[in-house]
């Protein structure tokens, strides 16, 4: 079969758990220190997002940002910020299980984060639940395009030495997937667009050392318990070397970011009419004379 | 000692069945009644991680 199941049913759903929470909370906790040092992708993303926000004409009292590796975002839009993530934050949880009472914020945003969720589809309900009326969400998740070079290599390697290949690197949501995720979700006016962000290292091991960094290692729940072994990643750094090189030697490696907005509904926000509603005929609106079809068949 | 965020208490609820808490300030806990659970408050910080609350049962 070419294509994967768009979906899977809800009790399946709830069962598959590609990531690994707690290992998550692990990599980031292990990052957060050097931080700083690795988080330039988060410093671009956070910027789009706020340049997103700032083209918004409207006040958010209270506002949630979810995932706070990045910087806090900087708005004189935003009167009081909670900040969550599942570790170094002002509260701590999961949004997956997110502990806000029905519409109680205006404004939810994420930079980089819920690329890593579970279940997105359930995620996405809880915010948009958790905003008010006309409340916003934006936010920047990383996509299926992400590390293609390095997934690539990987299994190559693995197989030239093994005959066989596990996953080793996260799998990221599709963009084209996205936009309806958001309106199963329930949110409004869905707007959605992606940006590569393409990277160079000297080599394969800069590249690991940098995803460390960032709080991105491998999380893939089921992840190959034995340890990959040097001569694995000796093979991919070559076959890294070999494919996805420039001229100078230095290795490229890609970073698909999407970007996510969407509101919660509310009776103000422009809706198609019911059909049959319309007040003027199409005729009038030409300055023609409308013909019923009669007339046009016998004609 | 730390002091939550007033205004986060107002909106928290419970994160497994999305009920609404008990405050206890002395035990710097969140307690929900219909998960039977407890969540810690560490350092102003509340913990609403299902796998560090404590259990309320017997």
């Amino acid at each position: 079969m070419k294509t994967a199941p768009a979906q899977t049913s809800h009790d399946t759903e709830q069962d598959i758990k590609v990531f690994d929470r707690s290992r998550i909370r692990h990599n980031r906790q292990r990052a957060a220190a050097n931080f700083s040092q690795h988080s330039f992708m988060f410093d671009w993303a956070d910027k789009q997002l706020n340049e997103r926000l700032a083209d918004i004409k409207r006040e958010f009292p209270l506002a949630l940002q979810i995932g706070t590796r990045g910087p806090a975002p900087q708005s004189s839009k935003i009167n009081h910020l909670i900040s969550m993530d599942i570790c170094n934050a002002s509260i701590i949880a999961d949004e997956e299980f997110l502990p806000f009472a029905g519409e109680s914020l205006d404004l939810v945003l994420s930079t980089l984060n819920l690329h890593s969720t579970n279940d997105l589809p359930g995620a996405l309900l809880q915010i948009r639940k958790a905003l008010k009326p006309d409340g916003l969400f934006i936010a920047s998740m990383l996509g299926g395009e992400t590390l293609h070079e390095l997934r690539q290599v990987l299994t190559q390697a693995e197989i030239n030495i093994k005959g066989g290949a596990s996953p080793r690197v996260s799998p990221f949501a599709d963009k084209q997937q996205m936009g309806a995720l958001l309106q199963r979700a329930g949110f409004n006016l869905p707007v959605i667009d992606s940006d590569i962000v393409t990277v160079t290292y000297d080599n394969i091991f800069k590249l690991f050392h940098d995803l460390r960094g960032m709080g991105e290692g491998n999380a893939i729940f089921a992840r190959n318990k034995t340890p990959p072994g040097k001569a694995l990643f000796l093979e991919a750094a070559r076959l890294y070397q070999e494919q996805f090189a420039e001229k100078d030697g230095r290795i490229v490696a890609s970073f698909e970011v999407i970007f996510l907005l969407g509101w919660a509904p509310h009776e103000s926000q422009q809706k198609p009419l019911r059909p049959g509603s319309a007040e003027h005929s199409l005729a009038e609106a030409l300055d023609t004379n409308e013909l019923k079809t009669g007339d046009i068949a016998g004609s | 000692m730390n002091k939550v965020d007033p205004k986060l208490l107002e909106i928290l609820v419970c994160p497994l069945t999305k009920s609404p808490l008990r405050y206890d300030s002395e035990a710097q806990e969140l307690i929900s009644e219909q998960a039977k659970l407890a969540y810690p408050i560490r350092d102003g910080i509340p913990i609403m991680l299902v796998d560090e609350a404590r259990s309320l049962e017997d």
